[in-house]
């Protein structure tokens, strides 16, 4: 049972409730920096590592923490996170964090994050809040890869740097610009809800199936 | 943290609540502190790798390198150039000959300030490199400035006497023109202005040709960095 529950709360991160695709949160790294697949990868680890570490923290400290001071106490354990990434970003991989330039140290004010605190973390045994927190942390890296990875396909002939086509294919440009976060974003999107719209229909004909057959 | 209190529906006295936040912060600080600290020589270490790989690509053939400052009339190599002091580098073969500067220069982009070093050849008058160091031009088209190889090659002898124009893609004729950018034509026409404003302030401060500073002794600190 207990099993159970905590790979509940990882799965409904990571496709039911996925942050960007369901919640539709974290909108603005998600459009900014997926403009090629290793920037996507290295947003989804910073905020994993954020995500995943304020989490434990706030679960931990969750009965010393008084309400009337919590938004502060949160965001001053992000922003000791958030840091602690940037400075390792540009240590480790300084190219990846010139590219991602601004957008690091906004993981801060990253709704995804602050929401899981207030929303999950601070009510819940830190087993289960650190469960919801790498399920959700996967689905926003899940998210972002999905839309880097077409972005930098069409827009540069590449996935991770390694050309895909031949020297004919025409880039379409457009997609590495802003504009194409929006495009591919909102064709992902149209997916999502239809095979949610779909689902839900299949599972109303076999409760009706079911009914008519009684 | 604080000793545990059970969740009362009276609220907390004030003093508890400044001491929840003064001991976050101050958790917060010292972790910060920490890896400021602990992160610190890889970063300036990267920092100067990255500036000696750009020196070593816009001045061909060298293989020394040493920081120059303008002071008093003359130029003079320096271990750490002060803030703010515009610095160039004088770059040198291994056996110890001046090739040329790097000149490290900024200006207004499309999007934002262009960082670039170019190399500059004094005997001829001529540009012999070009490296974009930090740029935010538009993904696709303003950032072929650096991805661009046919431009960037364009770079590797060209006259800066009496300044480089950027003329219309294919009609370049004089030593000091070059093709601009089709569909990048106001990040490579600034890219050119950067490189011409940084001339005419440097032109009356280098030395005449020959009598360049020599490399130094003991300049082992801005040589090995990050090797």
């Amino acid at each position: 049972m207990k099993k159970n529950e905590s790979y509940e709360e990882f799965i409904k991160g990571v496709w039911r409730d996925n942050p960007v695709f369901a919640q539709v949160l974290g909108m603005c790294p998600m459009l900014a920096v997926t403009n090629s697949a290793i920037n996507a990868v290295a947003m989804g680890m910073a905020t994993f590592f954020v995500l995943v570490g304020s989490s434990f923290l706030v679960s931990s400290f969750r009965n010393w923490i008084p309400k009337q001071v919590r938004i502060s106490c949160f965001i001053i354990i992000i922003a000791t996170f958030v840091t602690i990434a940037d400075y390792t970003l540009l240590a480790l991989v300084p190219k990846v964090h010139k590219e991602l330039g601004a957008f690091i140290p906004l993981i801060v004010a990253n709704c995804l994050i602050l929401g899981r605190q207030e929303a999950f973390a601070s009510r819940y045994p830190t087993k289960l809040a650190v469960m919801d927190a790498i399920g959700m942390a996967v689905g926003f890296l899940v998210a972002l890869l999905s839309l880097g990875a077409v972005r930098e396909i069409l827009g540069d002939g590449a996935l991770f740097g390694i050309k895909l086509f031949s020297a004919n294919f025409e880039l379409w440009v457009i997609m590495i610009l802003p504009p194409g976060g929006f495009l591919t974003l909102g064709v992902i999107l149209l997916f999502f809800n239809w095979f949610k719209f779909k689902k839900d229909e299949f599972l109303e004909d076999v409760a009706k199936a079911e009914r008519s057959g009684n | 943290m604080n000793a545990p209190v059970k969740q009362e529906s009276a609220s907390p006295s004030s003093m508890r609540l400044v001491m929840t936040l003064a001991i976050a912060g101050l958790i917060s600080g010292i972790a910060i502190i920490g890896i400021y600290e602990s992160t610190l020589p890889t970063i300036t270490a990267n920092k100067a790798r990255e500036l000696r790989e750009a020196v070593f690509k816009v001045l061909p053939g060298v293989s020394q390198m040493q920081a120059l400052v303008y002071r008093n009339g003359e130029l003079v190599a320096v271990d750490e150039p002060g803030k703010d002091e515009p610095v160039i580098y004088g770059g040198y073969d291994e056996s110890r000959e001046f090739l040329g500067y790097a000149v490290p220069a900024a200006g207004p982009g499309f999007q934002d300030t262009i960082a670039i070093l170019y190399g500059y050849e004094p005997r001829e008058k001529l540009v012999v490199g070009m490296e974009v160091l930090e740029s935010r031009e538009t993904p696709g088209l303003g950032d072929k400035i650096y991805k661009d190889a046919v431009w960037v090659a364009g770079f590797s002898a060209l006259s800066i006497e009496p300044e480089i124009i950027a003329v219309k893609k294919g009609t370049k004729s004089n030593p000091n023109e070059i093709d601009a950018i089709t569909g990048a034509t106001i990040s490579s026409k600034a890219v050119v202005r950067i490189i011409n404003e940084a001339h005419a302030a440097w032109a009356a401060q280098l030395p005449p040709p020959g009598s360049e500073p020599a490399i130094r002794e003991t300049d082992t600190a801005s040589t090995e960095a990050g090797q």
